[in-house]
Parts: C-alpha cells; sequence; structure tokens
C-alpha cells in the first residue's frame, strides 16, 4: 500500500467513514447515509483543502485515534474535544500538520456527540454506489472502524485554510426542532398532537446514526389500523407503537410502516446529530397544513 | 384519464401521493419517471410504496400538488416489457404450510406461483428487497407467528399480497417457499439492483431453462455486517409485529428485540 494512510491505533466506541452519502437511490432501499452533522464535516474539509465530497471520519463520543504513514493535514470539528499529536496539544477546529508516524489523538467530545477528522486528500476507501459512507442500517460501504484497519488517503488536491479557527456553532444544550405537522398527523388525536408540541422530551441513550429516539410522554394514536409501507424522508419523526417519536437521521430506512406526525425542518439536522442523551428536545411547529 | 390521488406535504420539500390502490400507485409511478425522463419533473427521489409515492427533494410541492389531480396517467402497461426470469427451487421449508393455507397440494404451489406474472412494486427493507404483486388476491398469506433469526439469502418467500427475495442473509418472518441462485443485489454491478421498482418478473422452476441461468452468484453478499440488519416495519420481511422503529444497535447484532 501507498504511504498515503492512515493506521487505526484506537477506533473508540464507534467511528465511521462518511462523505456526503447516497441520495437518489432510495426508490432502491438504498439509504441515503452520510455525516449526520454535515456542516461540520464541510468545514473540516474546507479547513485542510479538501473538496466538499472528500470522506471524513465521524466519531461518537469517546474521539479515536489514528497513526498517517506521511505527514498529512488534519482538522477536527463538530463535537469539541482535545487534540494531541505524540501527546502534544493541537488545535480543534483549525488545520495542523501530523508528522508521517506520528499518534493524532482525538479524544472524548466535552459536549455533542460526533466530532468530524478531514485528513488532506480524504479518505480514499472503495466507493459503493457513488459514496464511501459506511451505512448502519444496510451495511453498504467500508465498516466501522477497527483497531489495526489501515484506510488510504487521497492525493491532496488544495492547500489547508488560512485561519485561526473557523466558526461552528456549539452543540445545543436544548434541542429545539422546528417542524411542519404531517403527512399523518391525523393518525393522532388532538391531543398526541399538542402534547407533541408543547411538552419536553429528552434525547434517549438508544439514538443512534438512524434515528434521535426520545423520552418522554408517549403519543396516542387516533387510528390504530396498519399503515401500509410508505417512503420516508430524512428528519421524519416516526412515532411507533410505544407512542416515542423517533426523529429520522442519515441511516433512516427509505420505507417505514409507522406513521410520521411531522417533518423536521432539515436546519436543525445537524444539532440533532450532536445532542447527547438527557438533552432536553422540543418540537415547535412553524409551519400547520 | 386522471385517477383519484391525495397529496399530503412532507415538511417543506416533498409531497407523499396517495393512491386508491397499490395498480394506481405503480401507475403513477411510471407516469413519474416517464416525466422526469422527459425533463418535465425535478425531483430528487420518487419513492413507491404499498398505495403511496413519496416525491423527495421538489422544489415547488405545492404547485406540484395542485396540478397532479388533472394529470393524465395511463393505466399501467402490462406485458410490454421483457420479464427478468428468477430460477426457483421450490424446496422453502413453509411450502407445505403455504400449500395448506392455499388448499392445494404442496406441488401446486410452484404450479401456481411460477405461472403469475409479477410487477415489482417497490424495494426497501434492504438494498435489492423488491415487494413483487401478480398473485390472484385469494394467495395472500399472513407472515410466520414466529419470525426466523436467519433467513438464508436467496430465500422466495411470501407475505401478504407480496412475493420477496432475501437479497442476503437477515432475520425473517415471511413464508419461505424456495430458493434462488439469482444475485439480487451486487454493488458491483451496473445496476446493483436485480429488481427495480416497475421492473416485470417471472419465477422459473430451476431445471426448465438450465439453459439460460439468470446470473449465477458470482461474488459474496453485499454486506460484511448482515446479520445486523434489522427492522423498523411491520410488513417488512423481517418481522412479523411491533418491531422497533430503528435499527438495533451494534451491542445486538442479531437484530432481535
Amino acid at each position: 500500500m501507498s504511504d498515503r494512510a492512515l493506521s487505526v491505533v484506537r477506533p473508540g466506541a464507534l467511528t465511521t467513514v462518511q462523505d456526503l452519502g447516497r441520495p437518489g437511490q432510495a426508490h432502491l432501499g438504498v439509504p441515503r447515509s452520510g455525516a449526520l452533522d454535515a456542516p461540520a464535516a464541510a468545514l473540516v474539509n474546507r479547513l485542510v483543502g479538501n473538496q466538499p465530497a472528500a470522506a471524513v471520519l465521524e466519531t461518537t463520543l469517546d474521539g479515536c485515534a489514528v497513526r498517517p504513514r506521511s505527514t498529512v493535514s488534519v482538522a477536527v470539528g463538530g463535537a469539541p474535544c482535545p487534540v494531541t499529536v505524540d501527546g502534544r496539544p493541537a488545535p480543534w477546529g483549525a488545520p495542523f500538520r501530523v508528522p508521517g508516524g506520528a499518534l493524532l489523538d482525538v479524544g472524548a467530545a466535552r459536549y455533542g456527540v460526533r466530532s468530524y477528522v478531514a485528513v488532506s486528500g480524504g479518505v480514499a476507501v472503495e466507493s459503493v454506489l457513488g459514496s464511501r459512507s459506511t451505512d448502519l442500517l444496510s451495511g453498504l460501504g467500508p465498516p466501522p472502524l477497527t483497531a489495526g484497519t489501515v484506510l488510504p488517503l487521497g492525493r491532496p488536491v488544495g492547500v489547508p485554510a488560512r485561519v485561526d479557527v473557523g466558526p461552528q456553532p456549539a452543540p445545543p444544550a436544548e434541542l429545539v426542532l422546528r417542524v411542519t405537522l404531517g403527512p399523518r398527523d391525523d393518525w393522532f388525536t388532538a391531543a398526541a398532537v399538542r402534547t407533541f408540541t408543547t411538552r419536553a422530551y429528552r434525547v434517549s441513550s438508544a439514538s443512534n446514526r438512524i434515528g434521535l429516539r426520545t423520552e418522554g410522554p408517549a403519543l396516542e394514536r387516533a387510528l390504530t389500523g396498519e399503515l401500509p409501507s410508505e417512503g420516508m424522508v430524512l428528519g421524519a419523526v416516526q412515532v411507533p407503537p410505544d407512542g416515542h417519536p423517533v426523529v429520522f437521521l442519515a441511516d433512516h430506512p427509505t420505507t417505514g410502516g409507522y406513521p410520521v406526525l411531522a417533518v423536521v425542518h432539515p436546519a436543525g439536522l445537524p444539532a440533532a446529530a450532536q445532542a447527547a442523551p438527557g438533552t432536553p428536545v422540543r418540537f415547535v411547529v412553524v409551519r400547520h397544513r | 384519464m386522471t385517477i383519484p390521488v391525495r397529496a399530503l406535504p412532507v415538511g417543506d420539500r416533498a409531497l407523499l401521493v396517495e393512491l386508491d390502490s397499490g395498480d394506481a400507485a405503480q401507475a403513477l409511478h411510471a407516469e413519474l419517471l416517464r416525466r422526469r425522463a422527459a425533463g418535465a419533473l425535478t425531483v430528487r427521489e420518487i419513492v413507491p410504496a404499498a398505495r403511496t409515492v413519496l416525491l423527495d427533494g421538489l422544489d415547488e410541492p405545492d404547485r406540484l400538488a395542485a396540478e397532479l389531480p388533472g394529470w393524465e396517467v395511463p393505466p399501467l402497461a402490462t406485458r410490454t416489457q421483457e420479464a427478468i426470469e428468477i430460477p426457483v427451487r421450490y424446496d422453502g421449508p413453509d411450502l407445505p404450510d403455504v400449500a395448506a393455507l392455499w388448499g392445494v397440494p404442496p406441488a401446486e404451489v410452484a404450479r401456481i406461483h411460477s405461472a403469475a406474472d409479477f410487477r415489482v412494486a417497490f424495494c426497501g427493507f434492504a438494498p435489492g428487497f423488491g415487494y413483487l404483486t401478480g398473485l390472484p388476491e385469494r394467495y395472500d398469506v399472513p407472515r410466520r407467528a414466529t419470525p426466523r433469526t436467519a433467513v438464508p439469502a436467496g430465500s422466495v418467500a411470501l407475505a401478504g399480497p407480496y412475493t420477496g427475495v432475501y437479497p442476503r442473509a437477515s432475520p425473517g418472518g415471511w413464508q419461505l417457499i424456495g430458493t434462488t441462485d439469482a444475485v439480487l443485489w451486487d454493488h458491483a454491478r451496473v445496476p446493483a439492483a436485480l429488481l427495480t421498482p416497475g421492473a416485470r418478473v417471472r419465477f422459473v422452476p430451476a431445471g426448465r431453462r438450465e439453459d439460460e441461468p439468470v446470473s449465477h452468484r458470482e461474488t459474496e453478499p453485499v454486506s460484511h455486517r448482515e446479520d445486523e440488519q434489522a427492522g423498523h416495519r411491520e410488513d417488512h420481511p423481517m418481522s412479523h409485529q411491533d418491531h422497533e422503529p430503528v435499527s438495533r444497535r451494534r451491542s445486538d447484532p442479531a437484530g432481535s428485540s
């Protein structure tokens, strides 16, 4: 293998390769996938001079550690975390050099959930259906990182940005998600819709790349029948039989059979990706049908 | 002719178009593909399902919602395209149960199933999994009372009005009537999916057309984590009922909730 590669020393709880995903193939049952906090992934790519479609690493809560075989530019963003190179502090949110053979450690998130690590040239694992993203629902793309995994890197196409620090929103202390009701709000009682839009929920620890699960008051259905399978969008708020809303994230199934009460405005999804378990969640209706 | 449609807004950029029947949904899906190919419709995703078509990534969903009821939607053309032939060994463990539900001897199941003209109504559950319609309604069967924890790749299965072929090993609750060597999904192939929405399909009892095998297995199934596939809906091929809406976490690789 070429010397443009990263060796994984510490994979962390769940670190995956992510890019812009596989939109446009839902009719084949292929989830969109891609970085959950897309603006953070785009920013770290820009900081190291990569194209927006370059693949980055997405960590979950406790970071990861990798060793590049040759000198690379790196930027870390998304969830704020300590960053070190061979034990010495390195910046978060700004580009820096990592010498070949040095250990880059991306530490546990101080707050938020997912940190993003861009490396000059991008992670160049095999592309599947136009994307290098790991899709945890369907299993497309590379498996999550494990210790010893060697990730090939692409050729750098740009130069690192000359900035001191790239501005990034802080992970939310309270997650306020703007929603449009429907398409299946008529499957719920008026009281349930009121509960959904006025009461506080919390992010459940069972959340993952497929959905942001919530804990809070259960929502009662007005219709109890079975809904025939129908197409699902990113940000759909699906309500399973337990009555607790689930916000669909990038690896969501392309079709589903539980009613969708509302759809989260896309601008709220990066914050949803950074909302740690226990974070309060409110759903605010911005458009009535 | 125009057909009754109900266009429901889905967020700001999508429409869920609800129709009276699965046939109407398939007819509208075909019309949407024609209009998109002709450049008359700009949309990122067209996702047909049981009785709906989802249009995602629309610039002006309200305008399309207003126009849709006036659209001329020709009835679904049948037998106008070549059928994809899938060779099947009718050797599934649920074949006797299906025969009993149908009220026929077990050998008749293969004859009835292979005589039907199928269409891929929609895809879902897993990449390359098609929900095929074409059997007369009297042959609808329930899902198994207890889903299997492992259904082998290539299993040909029935549930409700649908026939499906498991693209890879996964948990499953459908009634297994046979096995095929056809490769339903290969991400290195173009197209990756053997079955796409709208395609015609026939199941051919293995042995009848051995001179013309259909794309025999050349590669391993797509997933290296296929046992992590998990269910999220009631009539999908993994489940019987009440499955959780999002996938199991990685600590629960069997997908059993």
